[in-house]
């Protein structure tokens, strides 16, 4: 019998959808184990999320509502997490692998004298004991990792965007429980939290990604993608070559030193296909590949390509995808 | 100001991963090793503020023999100390059981701001910045990509999905860097040359205090139980471009139909 504890995150009193497919992970993980199932969140004047969680099967929700814990603080939110886990006794403890869960999860494990299966793209229970697979070597591998025996917690961050998030067929009861932290030690703290370029997606997150890279020839290129991107409601990405020619930020590059990314949709156009890029986005599940040049190594991973002009094929794209929908 | 630059000795981003007989290893002929690239943000802005603020700067790994090519690069660059924590006859340690070595040498010095990469590119766990710093009772602050001094404290920009956050920590604290903090130095041929000269501390576990079988195979509790290449792909298929339109057309209509994703 395995009890799961989640760890919900919530960003202006909204809950992430990673947080909803890492709360229906844990949901049939604890079914499959005949266990109960529970999800913390923390925050301020976030009581009414609570109700949301007991839908995807939470029969308690643990609730950490405090001004101070208005604004993320990893220390603030680990601090949650483990209360809830002393009350709840869970052996296995999941937090989507998000820039939030990567600081808690890590943190609380640490705590607990334990490790993380980090990003995993699978998870499964069996005898009490968890098991997934996850990238490494910037998706160049895949390894298949096991909780150790003699753990009692078990923790594991699951990749966003990769499981599916469902309701439960029976809602738990939802019941919630406040958390009484005590004192809390916060010595790093968001301050202040500035809003990307409107209406991006970011690369990590995104369902679909459309991509440029060298072939572009210049950052005056991103808007005929960016036109693509709306049509489709893709994000932008960026191979290392655009980013480092400095015609785009950092936070759109994909590849082995930029965003470890798996949509199911992934437009590549003018890049060539570093074995660094490859590695950043190989595993997504639909790969087009528009590229003047037909030995460019992308088409070696593609699913569908187009050898020509990005510069006439990328907007007939948007006209052909504007038709779809109309 | 002491500062701690924690790195790990990765292959090159170039390599082509070859699984080893083993089944749970990578085969490690051919690989050229290199320091991985987020450390290198790291030692840059470790190296750059010592430089505007004094202090020193203390290279660290947990490695075999071949990670003193990487604390010999350190030191080129401008670290003043290099130390491995060996690896020898340690196989399978987890991310806790690297940051529990790390911390325990680490407590034995003095430190103000310890130092790495958001991810080594080997594992790519990337949790060992929070470890780190909870085994090592200090705040951290990840995925930096710009730092202001205050008295006693930092600034940090991060980048989070969609947005960017300004993070106010005190000192000490743990640093995660990331691509766009700076631009890492090159070693200048003086620094190489001086770096040849330099010690390079080997401590145990016994010396951080971690006993190795509380870490170490079995004991380990997160294990690699196989690893293998990513599925081949099927070959491509190629949609005539004559004419852009009919293609894009053609395209659309076989990323909706055929393969269901729009």
């Amino acid at each position: 019998m395995s009890n799961v504890l989640v760890f919900i995150e919530q960003r202006d009193g909204k809950i992430r959808k990673s947080s909803l497919e890492a709360l229906t992970l844990g949901n049939s993980l604890s079914k499959k184990s005949g266990g109960a199932l529970a999800a913390v969140i923390a925050g301020s004047g976030i009581g009414a999320l609570a109700g949301e969680l007991g839908a995807y099967g939470a029969s308690k929700v643990f609730v950490a509502d405090r001004p101070e814990l208005a604004l993320f603080s990893s220390e603030g939110y680990a601090a949650a997490l483990d209360a809830a886990a002393t009350a709840f006794k869970p052996s296995i403890v999941l937090a989507s692998a998000t820039v939030m869960g990567r600081d808690v999860a890590p943190r609380f494990a640490a705590r607990r004298g334990v490790s993380v299966l980090s990003d995993v793209m699978s998870l499964d229970v069996a005898n009490g004991r968890i098991t997934g697979e996850r990238p490494v070597y910037s998706g160049k591998a895949r390894v298949l990792v096991t909780a150790a025996a003699a753990a009692e917690i078990q923790v594991a961050t699951p990749r966003p965007n990769v499981f599916p998030a469902s309701k439960a067929e029976a809602p738990g009861a939802g019941e919630v429980v406040n958390l009484d932290l005590g004192a809390l030690k916060i010595r790093a703290k968001v301050v202040k939290v500035q809003a990307a370029e409107a209406g991006e997606i970011d690369v990590a997150e995104a369902d679909k990604i459309v991509t440029g890279g060298r072939g572009i020839k210049g950052p005056e290129s991103w808007p005929m993608l960016r036109a693509l991107c709306i049509e489709l409601g893709a994000a932008l990405g960026a191979s290392r070559a655009a980013v480092d020619a400095g015609w785009i930020g950092h936070e759109h590059q994909v590849g082995q030193t930029g965003k470890v990314v798996s949509p199911s949709l992934y437009i590549a156009c003018g890049v060539s296909g570093a074995i660094q890029h490859l590695a950043g986005m190989g595993s997504s599940k639909v790969i087009v590949a528009i590229n003047k040049d037909p030995e460019a190594p992308i088409f070696k991973v593609a699913t569908y390509g187009i050898v020509g002009d990005l510069f006439q094929i990328v907007p007939a794209m948007t006209e052909a995808a504007k038709k779809l929908k109309a | 100001m002491n500062h701690i630059v924690c790195f790990a000795y990765v292959p090159d981003t170039e390599t082509k991963i070859r699984i080893a007989a083993d089944g749970v290893s990578i085969d490690e002929a051919d690989v050229k090793w290199i320091v991985s690239p987020y450390d290198e943000y790291a030692l840059e802005e470790a190296l750059k503020t010592k430089e505007a603020k004094g202090g020193t700067v203390t290279a660290i790994t947990f490695g075999p023999a071949r990670a003193d090519t990487g604390l010999r690069e350190c030191l080129a660059r401008g670290a003043d100390e290099a130390i491995r924590v060996a690896s020898d006859g340690l196989s399978e340690v987890d991310s806790l059981g690297v940051a529990r070595l790390l911390a325990g040498v680490i407590r034995t010095l003095p430190h103000d701001v310890v130092w790495m990469g958001n991810k080594g590119v080997g594992t790519d766990a990337q949790v060992l910045v929070p470890m780190l710093a909870e085994l090592l009772d200090l705040p951290h602050v990840n995925l930096v990509t710009k730092l202001e001094w205050k008295d006693g404290a930092v600034l940090a920009h991060r980048e989070i999905e969609g947005a960017e956050e300004i993070v106010e920590m005190s000192l000490p604290g743990v640093i995660g860097a990331t691509k766009g903090l700076n631009e890492p130095r090159y070693a200048s041929l003086k620094g190489i040359m001086a770096a040849k000269k330099k010690a390079i501390a080997v401590k145990t576990p016994a010396d951080a205090g971690v006993d190795p079988a509380t870490i170490a195979g079995p004991a380990a509790h997160v294990r690699w139980t196989k690893l293998e290449l990513p599925p081949a792909r099927q070959a491509v298929k190629l949609i005539p471009a004559d004419d852009p339109a009919k293609a894009a057309t053609e395209l659309m209509n076989l990323l909706k139909n055929e393969a269901k994703v729009l």
